[in-house]
């Protein structure tokens, strides 16, 4: 195969041609600051509010509770630290969050614990989800915030957030969901789901990099992070990206539910077919509690870092979980939480679909995989089955 | 990230898979990233060839001296001894693989003695550089490499 195949996109995804489309007036001709009175500048404002508006009915929020920021992660910051100084008198100091959050929550959070919080980290099951019996049992009268990542980035669980809003509503508890890798696959609903504050990206839903937004319900006691000419109602202070913001509303405008159901069928073709590979083991769970574009298995006995790196060169672009791949030279927290052994722990591939990728793709990886897996444990002192007799 | 020689080492790999009757071998892990290799090497003596079938190396040593009339060979005078064969197995990742490919080729033919000052700076200079957060993994080879002579020392 010539091309190359990406199969990263929880990592991020190509600009759709017709958001690119939509985006290029806003940098040649209609490059006006939405704050300024002339004509320009008012037609960038109409664009700001008209996409505000497209992503507020996406969610089933009111346009006000949109704020646009310049990505995911800072609205999950904004969320915890804006919710957490914004409280401080009340007495509130207690965060719950799980541990198979982004990193940008986790570390967001221990930051709240050096400003003096008290975090609890939830455990998850085998296949990552968060009881919300847990989420009930560790809310107390000191707790202020709950934050859970709706569908997980590495593993693809989908948590049952209705539930969970529920608990939160009854118990007077913030609730925050980082929606960043469910937004547009899965619905998300924040009257019905009881959701406070919701986190939410463009570059996962082809739109560009660098634009995020934080729903927040009319009504949440939130500080703002940036200070300064008071855009965003004076909550999310610099120059609107309205490029951005437009290529974003056009994205969440053009996601059709009919890409969903051909991502479904590419993963569970997938599934089947690496489920096949000797000692593989699939990560998360299966079926309608998966996001859609979501695949990871580890491979007894091999390196994910080896795989991915092979896979690589066979032009296939992949993910890993391997402690080798990361800077810190950790492995995955998320698989560490849902109780991998050592030797499956540092042997993880993610494959993450987009609504591009084809059953022929799908067929070549397949069989390009089986080769890297088979290669790999030739190389590898620990010999399974697979290959004859198991040594060590 | 990788350079063209490391992912060639990774690739094709030299000198990988298991030995039949090994002189000594060794088996190192690092912990930190969960990396595993085994070396396994086939040794010989310029004067004695077949040092397999000699009883040990110890013994090899002490006929070694009773035929310099008495002299003592320590064991660390055993510039006669050569890594005749090398073989390796890894469980790792790109880095740890190629730096064991690398390590076995720059083994083979080598002195004992001559092997065993082989350093995991040596390796990642031979193979081209390596990415900065990859050198961890490249100790691990010359660490075998090392374990298995001295395992072969101790018979």
């Amino acid at each position: 195969m010539a091309k190359r195949i990406y199969l990263d996109n929880a990592a991020t995804t190509k600009v759709d041609e017709r958001v690119l489309k939509a985006m290029q007036p806003f940098f040649l001709e209609k490059f006006g600051n939405a704050s300024s009175q002339h004509m320009l500048g008012q037609e960038a404002g109409m664009a700001l509010e008209e996409s505000r508006e497209i992503i507020a009915r996406s969610i089933k929020a009111r346009s006000d509770e949109i704020f646009f920021t310049s990505s995911g992660t800072e609205s999950n910051n904004w969320a915890i630290k804006g919710v957490g100084l914004k409280n401080l008198a009340s007495g509130k100091n207690h965060i719950i969050t799980t541990k198979i959050e982004h990193d940008c929550i986790l570390n967001s959070c221990s930051w709240m614990e050096e400003q003096g919080f008290k975090v609890t980290y939830l455990d998850v099951d085998k296949e990552g989800f968060v009881n919300p019996e847990d989420v009930r049992n560790a809310i107390s009268e000191k707790t202020l915030l709950v934050s859970v990542i709706h569908g997980n980035n590495e593993i693809g669980t989908i948590q049952d957030i209705k539930k969970i809003g529920e608990i939160c509503k009854n118990s007077g508890v913030y609730f925050h969901i980082d929606a960043c890798q469910s937004y547009t696959k899965v619905p998300i609903d924040v009257r019905k789901q009881n959701l406070d504050l919701v986190t939410l990206n463009a570059h996962k839903i082809n739109g560009p990099k660098g634009v995020g937004v934080l729903y927040i319900r009319r009504g949440t006691k939130i500080d703002p992070l940036i200070h300064g000419g008071k855009q965003e109602s004076g909550m999310r202070s610099g120059t609107e990206n309205i490029p951005g913001i437009v290529g974003f509303a056009k994205a969440v405008k053009i996601s059709k539910s009919r890409d969903i159901r051909k991502m479904i069928k590419l993963r569970d073709k997938l599934i089947y077919e690496i489920s096949k590979i000797p000692y593989s083991k699939l990560n998360g769970p299966k079926g309608d509690k998966r996001l859609c574009n979501n695949i990871n298995f580890s491979f007894e006995a091999v390196e994910g870092e080896a795989i991915g790196a092979y896979l690589d060169v066979n032009k296939i672009c992949s993910s890993t979980g391997s402690a080798c791949s990361s800077r810190s030279l950790a492995p995955s927290h998320v698989l560490k939480a849902i109780g991998l052994s050592p030797l499956n722990l540092n042997s993880s591939i993610r494959l993450s679909l987009g609504r591009d990728n084809t059953g022929e793709e799908i067929d070549y990886v397949v069989g390009t995989l089986r080769k890297i897996i088979f290669k790999l444990r030739e190389v590898s002192p620990f010999k399974l089955k697979y290959h004859g007799k198991k040594e060590n | 990230m990788y350079s063209k020689n490391v992912l060639d080492h990774f690739k094709n790999p030299r000198n990988m898979g298991a030995m039949e009757n090994p002189d000594a071998e060794a088996t190192v892990g690092n912990p930190t990233c969960g990396d595993v290799m085994k070396i396994m090497i086939k040794v010989e003596d310029s004067r004695i060839k077949d040092v397999k079938n000699a009883p040990s190396f110890r013994k090899i040593g002490s006929l070694e001296s009773e035929n310099l009339n008495g002299r003592t060979v320590e064991a660390s005078q055993m510039g006669n001894f050569i890594i005749s064969d090398i073989k390796f197995q890894t469980m790792g990742c790109v880095a740890a693989i190629a730096t064991s490919s690398m390590t076995t080729e720059m083994a083979k033919g080598k002195s004992l003695e001559e092997a065993k000052n082989i350093t995991n700076k040596d390796v990642a200079k031979a193979l081209g550089d390596l990415p900065p957060i990859k050198v961890h993994c490249s100790n691990l080879a010359a660490d075998a490499l090392k374990e298995a002579i001295e395992n072969f020392e101790q018979k």
